[in-house]
C-alpha cells in the first residue's frame, strides 16, 4: 500500500496539470478524441475517451468489462458499430488497422516466434517502407534503448518474460505511433520481474510524446503507469480521474474493493449518513443528500462482547463470514447489521478467538470515515 | 477409399508406432510376450499385421536380386522413374501454388457456403481416381467444357500429354495438401496476423511474412503427402493422360504394363517405388512428425 500511496501523492499534482492539457488539446484537435461504441450480442460497449499527447490513460475494470474490446476498437481490430474515433484531428474509424498510426503491445506480446528480437522490432519499419538495412539499424537502436542489445539475435522463446515484454514495447514504438496501446502489459510477468519492468515501462511511457492508453485490471499497475484512470464496468465508464482522486473517492464496489476500502452509499443529514436499507454511519463531514462513505478495514475495531463506554458511535453487531491472511494482517469478512471487511493483526485475531460464525461487535470512529457527495 | 486410408495409416505408424513401443516397460514385452491381451483381440490384430506386412516381404522374397542391377539400369525404367519424379514434383508445385491460398481461404475467411466448398475440396480424396480421370476429360478434354476453349484460343491440349499427367496427379493429390495446410492454419494463432497488421503489414504481407513461416511445417508435411500420392497415382493418370512410354507412362503404369509381359521387371520396379515410399516416411518422421 505504501507504494501505492506514494504514487498517489506524486501523481495528483501531475494529474491535474494533465487534465488541463486534455481540455486544451481536445479543442486544438490534438491527441485522441473517441467515443467507442461496439455492440456484440447482448454486450454493448460505449466509452468516451479524450487523451492529450503525452498523457497516459489506463482503462481499469474487471474481466469482461470491455476494456480489451475498447483497445481492439482503437487499433481497428474490432469495427466500431457507432461513435467516432479521431486522432490528431484525423478520422480513423474507417481506416484499416495497418494504416492507423497505432502501436500495440499485446497481453502475451505475440512476438513472431520465427523471427529474432531484432527482426521482430524491424518488422514495423519494414512494413512502413524502410529498407532491410535501415529497418535493422532502427530496430537495433530501439533494442539498445531497452537495454536488450545483447539479445538482438535471440528468438522469442529464448527471452525471459521481462525481456520479451521489452521487445514487444520496442516493436510497438518502432513505427513511431501517435497512439500506443498496451493490453495488460505486465500481466504475464511474475511478481519480481513485474516490479522491475513496471518501473522501466513507466520511464518509457513518460518519455513517449504521443497518446498512450493501457488496459489493466491491476490497480497498482494503473496507478503507477497512468496519469489518469478511466474505470469501465459492464461496457460503461463508471468513474474517471487521477489515481489519487479515485483512490480517495471510489464510486463503485469494484473500485472500493480494488483499493481495499469499505464503501457504502446513503443519504446524509448533517453528520449522520443513513445507508440504503441499512444502519446509519456517523461521519465528521457535514453533508446533505446522497453520499458515499468509506473507511479502511484497519479502522475497524472488533470486540467479542458489546463494549461499554466506547466513544465510537459506529457500533454494529456482526458475524464472521470468513477469514484470510492479507500480507501481515488478518482480513475478516463480516456479515450482519453492516457487511464490512475488518483488518486486524494476527495476535488480535488469536486473542479474540475469531472463527467463521463467531459473533462480534465492530466499531469505527467517525474520524476514520470519509464521506463525499455521490 | 484406398487413397484416403493410405496417409492415415502412414501417419499412425509414424506417430503411434515407435513412440508406443518406446513407452512400454521393457520387462513386459520382453518376457511375457502379449500377456494380458485377450485372444479375441490379439488374433485378429496379428492377422491384420500379417496382412499388411506379408505382401511387402513377399515382394522382397520374389525380387530377382541377381538381375536387379540390369533391370534397374535399363533405359525404360529410368525413363519411367524420371517422368514419375518430375510429374509428381510438378504436381506438388502446382498444388502448393493454388492449394495453400485455397487452404487459407477455407481457414481464415468466412463466406457463405464455406462448408460446402470444403466438402467439394475433399471430394477427390474419396473419389475413385478413374472417375477423377473421366471428370478431367469432360472438363479439359479436346471437346471438354473448358478444354474446347483452351484448344481454340491457346492451342493447348492437355489429355495424353506430360502436362496432362501433372494435371491428373495434382487433381488427386492437392486435397491432401489443402486439408493438411488448413488444419495447421486453424491451429495457428490468428492473432499473430493481427499483430502484424498493427505494425503496418497488409493482410497479404502478414500472410507472407508471418503466417507462412509459422505454418511451414504443416505445408511441408502436406506437400510430402501430396507428392507421395502423386507418385503413386494410377487411375486418373491412365484415364486422362494415357500410357505412352517416355511421355505419360509413370512408374505405376510401367509396373502394371510390365506385369503383363515381364513379372520380374514389375517386381523390380515395385521395389523402387517401395524404396521411395520408405524414404518419404522416414523423412516425414524425422523432420515433422516428431517435431510437434
Amino acid at each position: 500500500m505504501t507504494d501505492l500511496d506514494k504514487t498517489d501523492l506524486d501523481r495528483t499534482a501531475h494529474g491535474t496539470a494533465a487534465d488541463g492539457a486534455t481540455a486544451g488539446a481536445a479543442a486544438a484537435g490534438e491527441g485522441l478524441d473517441a467515443r467507442l461504441v461496439v455492440e456484440r450480442g447482448d454486450f454493448r460497449l460505449d466509452v468516451s475517451l479524450a487523451v492529450a499527447p503525452g498523457e497516459v490513460v489506463a482503462l481499469l475494470g474487471p474481466n469482461g468489462a470491455g476494456k480489451t474490446t475498447a483497445l481492439r476498437a482503437l487499433a481497428g481490430l474490432v469495427p466500431l458499430t457507432g461513435g467516432r474515433l479521431r486522432l490528431d484531428g484525423t478520422d480513423l474509424d474507417r481506416t484499416p488497422p495497418e494504416s492507423r498510426p497505432v502501436g500495440v503491445v499485446f497481453q502475451d506480446y505475440l512476438l513472431f516466434p520465427h523471427l529474432t528480437a531484432l527482426d521482430n522490432v524491424a518488422f514495423g519499419p519494414r512494413c512502413h517502407g524502410a529498407t532491410k538495412a535501415e529497418a535493422r539499424t532502427q530496430a537495433a537502436r530501439w533494442l539498445d534503448r531497452m537495454g536488450l542489445a545483447a539479445h538482438a539475435g535471440a528468438k522469442p522463446r529464448r527471452l525471459s518474460g521481462g525481456q520479451a515484454q521489452r521487445v514487444a514495447v520496442a516493436r510497438a514504438l518502432a513505427t513511431h505511433p501517435r497512439l500506443l496501446l498496451l493490453d495488460e502489459p505486465l500481466a504475464a510477468l511474475d511478481a519480481r520481474t513485474r516490479l522491475e519492468v513496471r518501473a522501466q515501462l513507466r520511464r518509457h511511457l513518460a518519455e513517449f510524446e504521443a497518446v498512450a492508453v493501457l488496459v489493466t485490471h491491476d490497480p497498482l499497475d494503473a496507478m503507477v503507469l497512468a496519469d489518469r484512470l478511466v474505470v469501465i464496468e459492464d461496457g460503461q465508464v463508471v468513474q474517471e480521474g487521477t489515481p489519487g482522486h479515485i483512490a480517495r473517492h471510489p464510486r463503485t464496489d469494484y473500485i472500493a474493493h480494488l483499493i481495499g476500502l469499505n464503501l457504502y452509499r446513503g443519504q446524509a443529514e448533517g453528520h449522520t449518513v443513513r445507508l440504503d436499507g441499512g444502519p446509519a454511519i456517523t461521519t465528521t463531514e457535514d453533508l446533505t443528500g446522497p453520499v458515499f462513505v468509506t473507511f479502511p478495514p484497519t479502522a475497524v475495531t472488533l470486540y467479542r462482547e458489546r463494549p461499554s463506554g466506547t466513544s465510537a458511535r459506529n457500533l454494529w453487531h456482526c458475524e464472521v463470514a470468513g477469514l484470510e491472511t492479507h500480507g501481515d494482517q488478518i482480513r475478516a469478512d463480516l456479515t450482519g447489521e453492516l457487511p464490512l471487511a475488518a483488518g486486524l493483526t494476527t495476535v488480535a485475531a488469536a486473542e479474540l478467538g475469531l472463527h467463521p460464525g463467531a459473533e462480534v461487535w465492530a466499531a469505527v470512529k467517525a474520524a476514520q470515515t470519509h464521506a463525499y457527495p455521490a | 477409399m484406398t487413397s484416403l486410408d493410405k496417409p492415415d495409416a502412414a501417419a499412425d505408424t509414424l506417430t503411434g508406432g515407435p513412440r508406443r513401443r518406446r513407452s512400454h516397460p521393457p520387462g513386459r514385452t520382453g518376457s511375457g510376450g502379449f500377456r494380458g491381451a485377450p485372444l479375441p483381440l490379439l488374433l485378429p490384430a496379428l492377422v491384420g499385421l500379417a496382412f499388411l506386412i506379408v505382401p511387402l516381404i513377399a515382394l522382397l522374397v520374389r525380387t530377382p536380386w541377381s538381375d536387379l542391377p540390369a533391370q534397374l539400369t535399363s533405359a525404360a525404367v529410368w525413363q519411367a522413374l524420371r517422368l514419375s519424379l518430375l510429374c509428381a514434383t510438378a504436381a506438388t508445385a502446382v498444388s502448393l501454388v493454388i492449394g495453400v491460398p485455397l487452404a487459407w481461404l477455407l481457414a481464415r475467411v468466412e463466406f457463405p457456403g464455406r462448408g460446402l466448398v470444403r466438402a467439394l475440396v475433399t471430394l477427390p480424396l474419396v473419389l475413385p481416381p478413374v472417375v477423377g480421370g473421366v471428370a478431367l476429360l469432360s472438363a479439359l478434354g479436346r471437346n471438354g467444357v473448358v478444354g474446347k476453349w483452351l484448344d481454340a484460343w491457346f492451342g493447348i491440349t492437355l489429355p495424353f500429354t506430360t502436362a496432362g499427367v501433372v494435371v491428373a496427379e495434382a487433381f488427386v493429390a492437392m486435397p491432401f495438401l489443402v486439408i493438411s495446410v488448413e488444419g495447421t492454419l486453424r491451429a495457428a494463432d490468428p492473432r499473430f496476423e493481427e499483430a502484424a497488421t498493427t505494425l503496418g503489414a497488409s493482410r497479404f504481407t502478414a500472410f507472407r511474412r508471418v503466417t507462412l513461416p509459422l505454418i511451414a511445417p504443416g505445408i511441408a508435411a502436406g506437400a510430402v503427402l501430396a507428392w507421395a500420392r502423386a507418385l503413386g497415382e494410377f487411375g486418373a493418370t491412365i484415364t486422362f493422360a494415357g500410357n505412352f512410354p517416355g511421355r505419360t507412362q509413370t512408374m505405376p503404369l510401367a509396373v502394371y504394363l510390365a506385369l503383363q509381359s515381364d513379372p520380374e521387371a514389375a517386381i523390380a520396379l515395385s521395389l523402387v517405388l517401395l524404396a521411395v515410399s520408405i524414404a518419404v516416411l522416414a523423412g516425414l518422421r524425422d523432420r515433422w512428425m516428431t517435431a510437434s
